[in-house]
């Protein structure tokens, strides 16, 4: 059985798919996103059922990572990505990139920020 | 006891200024990575203890030679409840401006880990649903973004490597090699643990010279040691040709200068690059044993003075 982190993955990668290919589609209900999850692992070893519930626990994860967004309106639930993957790795990078006051305390980046002149130097350093 | 309080205050003053000061120009800390960072480490927790010291000994004073006949004198008086002859209001607010700075700094610590572990969680989080780990290669996992960026995001068993795509097209596979030792290094030593206590000292004391200044040369420092490690298995022409691609590759003509923009002035002033691509491009000796012993000395004095000045005055006299 894939953990939970798996399924999360799993599940975002539906959302984030389903948005960029049919516009109608954006929203998925927990039903719909089960079957399509229960295809994509048909050929899984293990071979077990996944169940809706642990489909809706990852769901409501989600939600509170505030990922995904529930459309409450009609019943079932539908649930659709509140941003795009490429918006996420933006949001991610800026945090990489960025200079937040706790940044190099919070990841080690191999190099730090670089100045055009000193690039340049190194550029011709490796040209040399 | 006066004199130990004064004296306490003038190290507190020393190692807030003159030392860091100074220590951060010296060139010999390239030259011994590990014992500089004792050095700083016992700069930082000398300095926080005399600070803390003179204050307590000076507030102490009429209850006692030495801090810990002041501390029980100072029980005594709260468990009596009695009127202390010669304990004035200025020596109170003494006292509690130790405890102020004493709980301050405590606190700034625990404050810095919960901020920083959420930050890292957070980015984990979100690591994991945007990136895909790499064949053959445990804890690393690989971003697709153009820019090239390496970067390690420690946390005990989840720490990870983290690779841009930007960055595999662009190096070689023993520069990409070099890479990853440098940012295993990082992790397999720890260093976040350094970089939290001097982003904590610098956010508990953010205008003191001596909090900015450490907080920056233990960043150099530890990207030093990180080369270093990679050192072990990389030549020196492969880890400055990963260094010097991935830096000036930073903002490629072709991908529309993503990192500019996110570039403030004072990190531009703030480079590490250059100190440590002049090191690895005419590397020197290791400093000497004797001196490195010399250092390691000093740092341990550092440690001893502040404390015999709280504990011993009285104890010679009896």
């Amino acid at each position: 059985m894939a953990t939970l982190g798996e399924l999360e993955r799993a599940v975002m990668d539906l959302l984030w798919q389903s948005d960029s290919e049919d516009p109608a589609e954006i929203a998925l209900t927990a039903n719909a996103l089960r079957d399509r999850l229960a295809r994509k692992t048909a050929s899984s070893p293990d071979g077990k059922e996944l169940a809706v519930t642990t489909v809706l626990t990852v769901l409501s994860r989600l939600e509170k990572k505030g990922l995904v967004q529930r459309e409450r309106d009609i019943r079932p639930h539908r649930y659709r990505a509140v941003t795009s993957r490429e918006e996420h790795t933006v949001e991610l990078m800026n945090e990489v990139l960025g200079s937040a006051p706790d940044r190099e305390a919070v990841l080690a980046k191999f190099i730090g920020s670089v100045s055009e002149q000193e690039a340049e130097t190194l550029r011709k350093l490796l040209t040399a | 006891m006066f004199w130990a309080s004064y004296l306490l205050a003038a190290m507190a003053v020393i190692l807030a200024w003159p030392v860091p000061v100074l220590l951060a120009r010296a060139k010999w800390t390239a030259r011994a990575p590990v014992t500089a960072l004792v050095l700083w480490q016992a700069i930082a927790l000398a300095g926080g203890l005399s600070m803390i010291g003179a204050m307590l000994t000076w507030g102490l004073e009429p209850l006692g030679e030495n801090l810990l006949a002041g501390l029980q004198g100072l029980a005594g008086l709260l468990v009596s409840y009695a009127p202390a002859p010669g304990l004035d209001l200025i020596h109170v607010f003494a006292l509690s401006a130790a405890l102020l700075l004493g709980v301050h700094l405590v606190f700034t610590l625990l404050l810095t880990y919960y901020r920083i572990r959420k930050q890292r969680n957070k980015h984990r989080d979100l690591l994991n649903l945007l990136s895909s780990p790499v064949k053959n290669s445990p804890k690393t996992l690989v971003i697709s973004h153009p820019a090239p960026v390496a970067y390690c995001l420690p946390g005990g068993a989840g720490s990870v490597t983290v690779l841009s795509e930007g960055l595999l097209e662009l190096l070689r596979p023993e520069e990409l090699e070099a890479v990853l030792n440098h940012e295993r290094a990082h992790l397999n030593q720890r260093h976040d643990l350094l970089l939290w206590a001097f982003a904590a000292w610098r956010s508990a004391l953010p205008w003191l010279p001596t909090s900015q200044l450490a907080q920056r040369a233990v960043n150099e420092l530890i990207e030093m040691l990180a080369d270093d490690g990679a050192l072990r298995t990389a030549n020196r022409e492969t880890l400055i040709r990963a260094v010097a691609v991935v830096a000036s590759g930073e903002r490629p003509s072709g991908v529309g200068a993503p990192a500019k923009e996110l570039l403030t002035p004072e990190e531009s002033e703030a480079l590490s690059t250059a100190h440590r691509l002049h090191r690895l491009l005419s590397p020197s000796p290791p400093l000497g044993k004797p001196a490195q012993a010399l250092v390691l000395g000093c740092s341990a004095l550092l440690l001893a003075v502040p404390t015999v000045l709280l504990l011993a005055p009285g104890l010679a006299a009896g």
